[in-house]
């Protein structure tokens, strides 16, 4: 268990980004249809 | 049954090698799931339409009845995180988060049963109550591993996943518009369709933190890593059990601490819309207005990891204070900046206090952990959500009813506010006070039964 993972047996690396990319395009593509929405403030 | 025993807490005791960097996606897929709760006001208006269609009909649900629904979601997350915290730390986060899926996936299920069959009682009791328990669950469940994963920093940690809870609208929000696009051909103007897909695709989402989550074996601690002085100073020596935390005056203290701080955020962000159309007549549309909610929710999302972060470096009470002193400098200038008549400085200014909201909800965890210990953290932070679920009720009832006497008494709606915010400030003063109260337990108040790292 340590923060990085490298060797076998240990968590991979493309699980970490896997991991990290299932949450993060949901959230980004969330942020950018907010951001989208909210530019008709300033117009 | 030996099919589940994959959700045993024995069975999630990371093996060597395994990532804590994978503990954090797994809360975020939990809380950007729930966290879907704070948009579900974009189901109120075609809900209020179910039989007239393209106009409210007599029989159709009004407005005010269907703003039910989100409260009691919020009580349920409140109860359910109080009562069924301390079950979390007995059975450990995976169990947690399937029930909470289970729950909250169900609740979709429940709810479309009652738009199909225009029973209120239906949809209150599937997305409120079952939902709601379901949020509770989800709520609670990651933040004592994510803590124990990350002693060095559990204020960046917890922030992450409570982070998710601020983004789950910006994705709920658009996914749920899309959906009803989609089967809107459908008798229930796709509503009915919309929830059973919502409920699918958060079911089978939050599964991945199921199957992620690991918690670490006992004595863990990051590779290399020794607390410094002032994280020994801050950190609770001895660990106290949710059964004695809850009796102390710290928890009433941060139990007032997070009233307060959530009473006053909820209430503006329950009337951001109208305000700013009110504040800025025929500058700000309606679309416009959306926006500035929108923005508001980033805000509120950002905050929470940048204060949450912000916690690790200068201590949760530095933190709070920062809250509760500019906000309420913030919240007193908000009249003033409203007659000034700069849109962008208003936004600006309602984004800062906004960040703070979400980051009182997220540096909350860690304040729990610096005072309490580890062990039974998750249950603390249940018991402790109460106080979201009191200021959900409250916050709304008390802006509302200020501005309907104001209005009720010849002020002008804009101006009607002005109180509004003043009022709010006030609160923050007294939120100032009692995070000042807050010090850390004597000796003789900590249990002393269990060692730090268990």
């Amino acid at each position: 268990m340590t923060d990085t993972a490298t060797t076998a047996g240990r968590s991979s690396p493309i699980t970490i980004a896997l991991a990290w990319l299932a949450v993060g395009i949901p959230l980004a593509w969330g942020v950018s249809q907010t951001i989208i929405k909210s530019l008709a403030l300033f117009k | 049954m030996a099919l589940l025993s994959f959700l045993d807490r024995e069975r999630i005791i990371a093996h060597p090698g395994y990532s804590r960097w994978l503990v954090p996606p797994a809360a975020l897929a939990i809380h950007l799931s729930i966290g879907q709760a704070y948009a579900f006001s974009v189901f109120n208006l075609p809900l209020s339409k179910l039989i007239g269609g393209t106009t409210s009909a007599p029989g159709d649900w009004q407005l005010s009845t269907l703003g039910w629904i989100f409260s009691i979601a919020i009580v349920f997350l409140g109860l359910s995180a109080a009562v069924w915290g301390a079950w979390l730390e007995r059975v450990g986060p995976r169990k947690a988060m399937f029930v909470s899926a289970c729950c909250f996936g169900a609740g979709w299920i429940i709810g479309a049963l009652g738009i199909r069959t225009h029973q209120f009682w239906l949809l209150l009791l599937g997305y409120g109550v079952i939902g709601g328990i379901g949020l509770g669950l989800g709520y609670i469940s990651p933040v004592s591993t994510l803590i124990k994963w990350f002693p060095d920093r559990p204020g960046m940690a917890t922030g992450l996943a409570i982070m998710g809870f601020g983004g789950g609208a910006m994705i709920g929000s658009p996914l749920a518009v899309t959906l009803m696009n989609m089967f809107k051909a459908s008798a229930t103007h796709g509503l009915a369709e919309t929830f059973i897909a919502m409920g699918i695709i958060y079911f089978l989402f939050m599964m991945i933190g199921v199957f992620l989550v690991r918690i670490p074996p006992p004595n863990w601690k990051p590779e290399g890593w020794k607390p410094s002085a002032a994280q020994q100073e801050l950190v609770a020596v001895r660990q106290m059990h949710v059964s004695e935390a809850w009796r102390t005056t710290q928890f009433r203290l941060l139990w007032a601490v997070l009233f307060l701080n959530v009473t006053a955020g909820i209430g503006v962000l329950g009337q951001a819309s109208a305000m700013i159309q009110e504040v800025f007549p025929g500058r700000i549309s309606p679309a416009a207005a959306a926006g500035f909610v929108g923005l508001l929710s980033l805000a509120n999302m950002i905050g929470r990891f940048f204060w949450s972060s912000t916690s690790d470096k200068i201590g949760r009470r530095h933190t709070y204070m920062i809250f509760f002193a500019l906000g309420a400098l913030l919240y007193f200038s908000v009249p003033t900046v409203g007659r000034m008549g700069s849109v962008v400085l208003f936004v600006s200014l309602y984004a800062v206090i906004l960040s703070m909201y979400g980051g009182g909800f997220a540096t909350i965890p860690a304040y729990l952990r610096d005072l309490f210990g580890t062990v039974e953290v998750g249950a603390i932070h249940g018991r402790l959500l109460t106080a979201w679920s009191a200021a959900g009720i409250v916050g709304p009832v008390l802006v509302n009813y200020i501005r309907q006497y104001q209005i009720a008494h010849g002020v002008p709606s804009a101006a009607s506010y002005s109180t509004t915010m003043y009022i709010m400030a006030g609160l923050l003063v007294l939120g100032f006070i009692a995070n000042a109260l807050v010090h850390p337990l004597d000796q003789q108040q900590r249990a002393a039964t269990r060692p730090l790292a268990a």
